[in-house]
Formats: C-alpha cells, structure tokens, sequence
C-alpha cells in the first residue's frame, strides 16, 4: 500500500468512519422530520422547516462557528455534555460526526419528504381497512414505498459528510489523526510545497468513493423495485 | 338485522342523514353522485366518523356516544372505485395482505383465486394489470381479510362497459359466498342485478328501501331511477335452447325469447326489462316482427310530470313496467284492471340486463 501514504490512509479511514456514522446517526432523526414535515400539521411546523434547511443556505463556516457556539468545551451546552457523561465534541472526530451530519440532514429530509409526498394516503387507508395497525401500516406499506427515497437520501448524506469541509474545519480543525478528514488532508497538502501529489490521490479517492456509493444505492433501489416474484 | 345504522353527519353542501338496518345478501345504495353514498360507506368502515348517532354490527356497537371502533378491529371489507393495490406487492402478495399482517396462512386463497379467474396474474405486479383485473384483486384481497361484511363502493365505475360486463359474472358469483354487502353504485344495470334489497338515497337521506323486486316494478318511483333506467325484474328459468339463436326463458307468467344466453335449462336468470322498451296492446297483435306478446293485466298506472305515464302490469306473480305516452293511454283506455299485451323486442334485451340468479 505504498500508493497512499500513513497520512493520506489515516485521512481516508477518518472520512469513510465520520461519513459513515453521520449518516447513520442522523437518517433516522431524517426519516422523523420529514415525517412531521409531510404528514403533520402542527404549531412551529414553518420553523421546523426553516431550522432544518438553514444548513444549506448559511455559510458552511458559519454553521461551524454557530456549533462551536452552542457545543464548545466552555459553551453551555458543549460544558454540560463533558460533565454528565463525558462526551467532548469540539476538536474531536465526534464532533466532526455531527458537523458532517448537520450538513447533510437538509439533503436527507428532502429526500425521504419528496418520497413520503409520493405515497398515496389512500394506500395506507386500504391497509387499515384490512386490519393493518398504524406500525403496521408503517413497515408493510409506507416503508417499502419509501425505501427508494431513504437510500438516495442516505446517499447525498454521506457524499455530503464526506465532502463537508467549512463547518469540520472550524468547529473541530484540522487535527492530524484526530480530526483530518479527505478535504481538510487535501487542503492541508496544497498548502506545503511538494502536496499536489498526495493531494491528487485523495482527490482520486474521494471520486472512486462517491461513485461507488452512487452505485451501490442505485443497485439498492433496482433491487427493492424488484422483480416480480422477489419474496419479501 | 345485522347491522344497524342511524347517523346524522355534516358534508358541507349536504348533511346525511341515514337510518337503516341491513341483513344478509346485497343492499344497494343507489343515488345520483354526491348524495353521499361514498361517506355512509366510509363511516360504516371506520375511515370517517359521523357527527352523531350510532353504527352497530350484531350485537356489538362500532360507534356511539362513548364508542369508536378504529378501522382495523371492525374487520370489514372495503373494495374502493380505484382498486388501490399496494405498487411494491405483486398481486399474490397484495391477495395475502390481511392474512400476512396476522402471520397466518391464507387456506382460502386457491379458492378465491378461482373464484375471481386470478391464476395467470398472481406474480403480476399492479401496474402491469388492467382496471378490470385490478378491481378483481382488490375484491380478492377484500374477501382473504374474512370480512363479516363487505362495503362495495362503485366497484365498477373507474371501467369501461365492456370491462363492466365481464366483471359482473363474478361479482354474481361472490353472492354465493353468502357475505352480506353493501354496494354503492348510480348505475341501475349493476344495481338490478346484484342486489337483494335497495337502498334509494337522495340529499344524503333516504328516500326509499325495500326488495329489489318491489322497488324496480314500482311505477312512481321512476323519476328517482331515471326514467330511461326504470324497469321491472323478471325472474325467469332457462327453458328451451332450440339452437337459432334464440333462448327461451320460463316465468310464473309464461314464455319469453331473448338473444342466445349461454346456460343449462334449470338455470335461474334475472332480467331487467326497461320500460322504454315495451310496448302495450289492447287487442292480440299479430304479424309483429317482435318475438314476445305476453298477455298482461293493468295493476297500476302512475302519471308524472313529463308526457309519460309508466303502466304496471302483472302476469303471474311477475311485473312489467311500460312508459307510454299520456296520449296512447288515453286513446287506448288505459286503466287498472284492463287486460292488455305487452309486447318486447328479443333484441330489445341487452346481454348486460340478463344476470344469473
């Protein structure tokens, strides 16, 4: 493996974990959001909305800044998270984890909310009317009927986690081993002299990445449409 | 009685307002759209609840003062005007839903399967079904959740004729299933075949009920029917099959001829005659390219607003209904009592107004 070197795999396996546990953190709480954003009429369902896309159009930097604010070791919340159970966002690859996440939720409630839009609630009437409970509405009808919309979700989340560069940069830096994910390696290589190699790989990798997780939810989807004798 | 309805609920332009019992075999509800058919349906079901009243099924009440009974534990069956079967299920995957939520097996689904002509469309996804085949799953589907009551809502009415008339045989043969149903529909052609008992809605009320028999061979009750889909029910026996393309039918008072109708002597039929289409003699006519004279007795006349009056006449324990101008009757003296003959065309009777049974 001497293509890569201990850095550049270093940085590799830190973006692949940060991207990976983000997106899987954050898709449920996705899935829930865009649930009470299709389905319910409630008080504040407008600033739910706008609260959940703020991510996309504020500056990346911003949002990092905003999370330093609020979870930082001196911040109220970030102080009170160290004392109760330990946990330290700041400058650590957990905080990179939510930076990443909170980036890519807008992308993912988008996704499964478009997909929930499409569901016809009189499928779900139909199978009430056959006894279906509400769960059971939920995981026999509303769920498979979703699942494509899910997975692209699930994939924009986890491109975007593995993109994510301003808001990482800025609450959590760019610590070698501890928080250098892909981008903040790449652009820690363009600023020595000798970097556009390495750089160049990285760059390469995080193309071979997106593409294959591109295909890989493109063969989930085929999938899940199925063909016509796929038990279930 | 089965089931018991007595609602009052507020639909905006109209308020319902239903009272009824229903027993075994087919009740129609038949009213022009918007009268609310479709709401009774959906408050019987469970999917809306009324403002007021009571809906009981047997002994158990589904809704009341202090009672509501959600959808899922009422275990009705509900086939909709669209079949909405579930996309991502192929069509033995939809059969099998309701048996499927319980973990259970589905004995009964060969059966069903037979019963509704589903063999070759079982590991068809929906969307690659016709309307037709799709209302029939959707009415397979209904029947494999055990329903103790099936609530049908316009079945028929997203198809064309000719899908109607092939579906019709089945939903004849589902009477054989000896599940009490509801059916809502505005076509009196479906209603005149299926039902046992109808149900006449209009404004959210009820006009009339009774036996189907009753409530078709009723001359005032035209104009709410549509005065071009009034006629009686003959109920009639498969008798000759002579080969020329012809059928004879034997009914309590006598012989009739009607376009070649594929059945056994011995098979039970019931045919619509509409009233437009007889015509009234008062001497015996002779030399009538027509293939059917019956001698009748004038029971009851009924004038409406327009320039026809509809003429009940019997034979035997069965009844006509002819609409024939004020004028005719006039010149032709017209009145209970009178013998007279009726005279109906063969071709006068559509292959979609002679059902079994």
């Amino acid at each position: 493996m001497s293509w890569l070197g201990p850095a550049e795999w270093q940085a590799l396996g830190l973006s692949l974990k940060v991207a990976f546990v983000a997106t899987l953190l954050f898709m449920p709480l996705a899935v829930i959001c865009a649930y009470a954003l299709a389905r319910c009429r409630f008080w504040g369902r407008g600033l739910l909305n706008a609260l959940v896309h703020l991510p996309l159009v504020l500056p990346p930097v911003v949002t990092g800044y905003v999370l330093l604010l609020i979870f930082g070791r001196t911040a109220p919340l970030g102080g009170f998270l160290e004392k109760a159970v330990g946990l330290v966002l700041a400058f650590d690859w957990k905080g990179a984890v939510l930076a990443a996440g909170i980036m890519g939720f807008p992308l993912m409630v988008r996704a499964v909310r478009l997909s929930l839009e499409n569901v016809d609630p009189k499928l779900e009437e139909a199978a009430k009317v056959l006894g279906a409970t509400r769960l059971q509405v939920w995981y026999r009808v509303t769920w498979p009927m979703i699942l494509p919309g899910f997975v692209a979700g699930a994939v924009l989340g986890f491109a975007k986690a593995l993109g994510e560069f301003g808001a990482t940069i800025t609450f959590v830096a760019n610590i070698p081993g501890h928080t250098r994910t892909v981008p903040s390696a790449i652009h820690a290589f363009l600023q020595l002299p000798g970097g556009e190699g390495p750089a160049l790989k990285l760059a390469l990798c995080s193309l071979g990445v997106a593409l294959s997780a591109v295909a890989l939810s493109e063969y989930l989807v085929q999938r899940s449409a199925g063909s016509d004798d796929a038990p279930r | 009685m089965m089931l018991h309805v007595d609602i009052k609920h507020n639909l905006g332009a109209l308020t319902l307002d239903m009272r009824f019992n229903a027993g075994p075999g087919v009740t129609a509800f038949y009213g022009p759209s918007g009268t609310g058919k479709t709401s009774l349906l959906r408050a019987i079901a469970g999917l809306q609840k009324p403002d007021s009243g009571e809906i009981g099924f047997q002994d158990e009440v589904l809704f009341g003062p202090r009672h509501n009974v959600p959808s899922q534990k009422r275990n009705f069956g509900y086939v909709f005007q669209d079949a909405r079967l579930f996309p991502h299920l192929n069509v033995r995957q939809n059969l099998t839903f309701a048996p499927d939520l319980a973990g259970q097996a589905a004995p009964d689904l060969d059966r069903i399967v037979d019963l509704l002509g589903l063999e070759h469309l079982l590991s068809r996804k929906p969307k690659a079904l016709s309307g037709g085949e799709a209302q029939r799953v959707a009415i397979g589907r209904a029947l494999l959740s055990k329903p103790r009551l099936l609530l049908m809502d316009e079945p028929l009415s997203a198809l064309d004729p000719a899908r109607r008339n092939d579906i019709l045989p089945y939903l004849e043969r589902l009477k054989s299933e000896g599940l009490p149903i509801l059916y809502v529909s505005h076509n009196m052609a479906e209603v005149a075949r299926l039902a046992d008992h109808i149900v006449l809605m209009d404004d959210g009320r009820i006009t009339h009920a009774g036996p189907v028999d009753d409530i078709l061979s009723d001359p005032a009750l035209t104009r709410q029917i549509g005065v071009r889909q009034t006629g009686a029910i003959l109920r009639a026996k498969v008798s000759d099959q002579p080969g020329n393309g012809l059928t004879g039918i034997r009914f309590s008072g006598g012989q009739l001829w009607l376009p070649v109708v594929d059945a056994a002597p011995g098979t039970p039929l019931r045919l619509r005659i509409l009233a437009q289409d007889v015509m009234i003699s008062v001497h015996e006519p002779t030399g009538l390219s027509a293939q059917n004279v019956l001698p009748m007795e004038v029971t009851q006349i009924h004038r409406g607003e327009g320039p026809a009056i509809v003429v009940q006449m019997r034979s035997g324990q069965d009844h006509l209904l002819s609409r024939i101008t004020q004028n005719s009757a006039q010149r032709l003296g017209i009145e209970p009592g009178k013998k007279v003959w009726a005279v109906i065309k063969s071709l006068a009777i559509a292959p979609s107004d002679v059902g079994r049974g």
